[in-house]
């Protein structure tokens, strides 16, 4: 088990702009961090730089207390997982799972022994002489998984490891996987772009774009307290409502709504406004002094007990999850309502969050 | 048949199940594609079984049929078509009793599987280091050997004489021979391999290289078992190219103990002999060889070892 860290860490192809233009990012010992964002965001050249299956441009990169720039993969005692897999296909579930402890030229009977334990962990005992071809998708991940935990190594590192299973597969892997983490808190790196699946295996996620690290935190922190639009946007399903307002001093105004907020002095005039779709509620049951907003409905997407409902008016796009109880047709004007405590407040230049001096609950309904 | 008088009987009448293929295989059969194809097969075949009744014939004469001086269009056409007119195996006996046939076997037999396996060795370690290592020369060395395939071989001939009789000494050896084979193969060998290991997913050893493989056990233990479909081919390649070679294994050996077979044949047929039977006898015997290499690489041959390695 060993610590992470980057430090100032710099990726660079030739005669091309930086993957990674300098990241400051430390994983604590055995923790299990998600690295999540779009494609193309760094976070595959980030682990990959961990691995050692690619270079460090500039800066240091310490597993441990090591500084591992330029030690080689084979060296650095991380196991990872890919997307495919990577099993070797002319082998066996077992030669597979042996052939890291062979080439470390471990005893032969200590090989056994610790194959056929990981293999009874993820349920593999009973396929430990099909090859990797005579295997499902689901069988292939968790014998790649089984690859990286014979090793005992210090740092488990995962690539994308769910993205090619269908989703029932993938809910019962993430179990898998979250399961051993808490078995064997070995440190562990996760490389991912579905923030469904870095907010239930992360402990804490570290979200990434254009190579630059947005925000690092639990969870709950990230959901509840972005720093940026891009962090506000990515986490949660549907993401964060941002829209843009002006700032009229004691209150934030565009085409559906009217907030009346206190602490806007000195602000900018144009703000951006983010509100969750699950914030906004239907206006005859929400307390009277919430501000309302009235838009027109675009689409209505029923999910069961809820319905996603967008809503549009001007520029002003909009997303509410409403119980999925009332009949909604597009077309009709709806009004809803929100608590101002939810809302949240961005700069519209910067992009970053503005938190205001005076807590947002005290705000008084300026009409 | 069927199928036309049971679908007149109306069309509420299901038809029999074999009428479909049936009439699709006739279709087949009386279609221009067809007839192309027995034509080519033909053309294939033909040569063949002129060689097949020569050796079979127990003479050494082109003529199968002795034509009466007045025959008609039909015997001469008949005549065309290659039957002996006694079945023997005396040309069989003759050339492995005789002649240093059995010899000379032998020497095209070093010499083959000496080339595959000096061209194996080479060819996949340079294919390897090509498909996956970033070096200086790497793109212009490919391209070097493409261009080293446009000139015909005999250009070769010379300086090849030069370098291996009179500086490396090596004329009238197998070794000299082996070493021409195996080197002269080596571009197309490497392209071929190099196509191959560039189609194995790359993470595998990556992944391989993580549980602290070093490159020669990966390629050793992972690449080589994968790529083998690609070396089976390769191997069957080297190895055909200095079985049937002829021009060069006649220039560098004079002795006649170390005849290759092309070479022993050609004495059959030349300006002081005409012994088309033997010469026929001896093709048959020398093709055996790689018709047996050729039937038990079969298996290999067959690609998609490497399913199921990576979902693509």
């Amino acid at each position: 088990m060993a610590r992470i860290e980057f430090r100032r860490v710099v990726k660079q192809y030739p005669d091309s702009p930086p993957t990674v233009p300098g990241l400051d990012l430390s994983v604590r010992d055995g923790e299990f961090m998600v690295l999540v964002g779009p494609s193309g965001c760094g976070k595959s050249t980030t682990l990959r730089m961990i691995a050692g299956l690619e270079s460090v441009t500039a800066g240091e990169l310490w597993i441990g207390d090591r500084l591992v720039n330029r030690v080689p993969p084979g060296e650095r005692d991380v196991a990872m997982v890919f997307q495919n897999y990577a099993l070797y296909p002319h082998m066996t579930v077992f030669e597979n799972m042996a052939f890291g402890l062979r080439v470390r030229r471990e005893p032969q009977a200590q090989i056994r022994t610790k194959v056929e334990r990981a293999a009874e962990t993820l349920g593999l005992t009973g396929l430990l002489g099909r090859r990797p071809g005579q295997l499902s998708g689901g069988q292939c991940q968790r014998v790649a998984l089984g690859r990286a935990m014979v090793r005992d190594p210090q740092v488990f590192l995962f690539d994308e490891p769910l993205s090619n299973l269908d989703a029932e597969l993938r809910v019962q892997m993430r179990g898998n996987i979250g399961r051993l983490h808490r078995e064997f808190a070995t440190t562990s790196v996760y490389v991912t772009h579905d923030q469904v699946e870095a907010m239930t295996l992360g402990q804490r996620i570290a979200i990434l774009n254009g190579g630059e690290l947005m925000q690092v935190g639990t969870p709950m922190e990230l959901y509840g307290d972005p720093d940026n639009v891009f962090v506000a946007g990515f986490m949660g399903s549907p993401p964060m409502n941002i829209v843009a307002v002006q700032n009229l001093g004691r209150a934030l105004r565009n085409a559906v709504l009217e907030v009346p907020l206190a602490g806007l002095e000195g602000l900018p005039g144009e703000l951006l406004l983010g509100l969750r779709p699950e914030k906004l509620e239907y206006a005859a049951a929400a307390p009277a002094h919430w501000p309302r907003l009235r838009a027109a409905i675009e689409m209505v997407e029923t999910l069961g007990a809820e319905m996603l409902v967008h809503l549009g008016e001007g520029d002003t796009r909009m997303v509410a999850r409403l119980p999925g109880l009332r009949p909604l047709a597009a077309g009709e004007t709806i009004e809803l309502a929100f608590d101002p405590r939810a809302a949240y407040l961005f700069d519209a230049d910067s992009q970053r969050r503005i938190r205001l001096s005076q807590p947002v609950e005290s705000a008084e309904p300026a009409l | 048949m069927t199928g036309r008088t049971v679908s007149s009987a109306g069309p509420a009448v299901p038809r029999s199940p074999l009428a479909g293929p049936v009439r699709r295989a006739a279709a087949d059969i009386f279609s221009w594609r067809f007839a192309l194809l027995l034509f080519a097969g033909a053309v294939v075949v033909y040569p063949l079984l002129w060689v097949v009744s020569l050796a079979f014939s127990g003479q050494q004469s082109l003529q199968l049929v002795q034509l009466p001086g007045d025959a008609t269009a039909w015997q001469q056409l008949a005549a065309l078509i290659p039957l002996p007119q006694q079945w023997s195996l005396e040309n069989f006996r003759a050339v492995l009793t005789e002649q240093p046939f059995l010899r000379w076997l032998l020497n095209s037999l070093v010499v083959s599987l000496g080339t595959t396996l000096v061209g194996l060795a080479l060819a996949c370690s340079a294919a390897y280091a090509f498909s996956r290592f970033s070096f200086p020369g790497r793109d212009r060395g490919l391209v070097l050997f493409l261009i080293s395939q446009m000139f015909p071989a005999v250009l070769m001939l010379i300086p090849l004489y030069v370098i291996v009789v009179q500086w490396l000494g090596l004329g009238n050896s197998w070794l000299g021979l082996v070493l021409v084979y195996a080197i002269t193969a080596l571009p197309f060998c490497v392209w071929m391999l190099k196509g191959y290991f560039d189609t194995l997913p790359y993470e595998i050893e990556e992944s391989a290289l993580l549980e602290g493989a070093s490159r020669f056990t990966i390629f050793y233990r992972i690449i080589l078992p994968l790529a083998r479909p690609a070396i089976a081919v390769t191997g069957l390649f080297s190895f055909m190219t200095a079985w049937n070679e002829f021009i060069l294994a006649s220039i560098f050996m004079d002795d006649e103990a170390l005849y290759t077979v092309p070479v022993g044949l050609r004495f059959f047929v030349s300006d002081y002999a005409s012994e088309w039977g033997y010469f026929a006898a001896g093709a048959i015997l020398v093709s055996l060889p790689v018709i047996l290499l050729f039937l038990s690489l079969q298996r290999f041959l067959v690609a998609g070892l490497s399913s199921g390695a990576v979902k693509g």
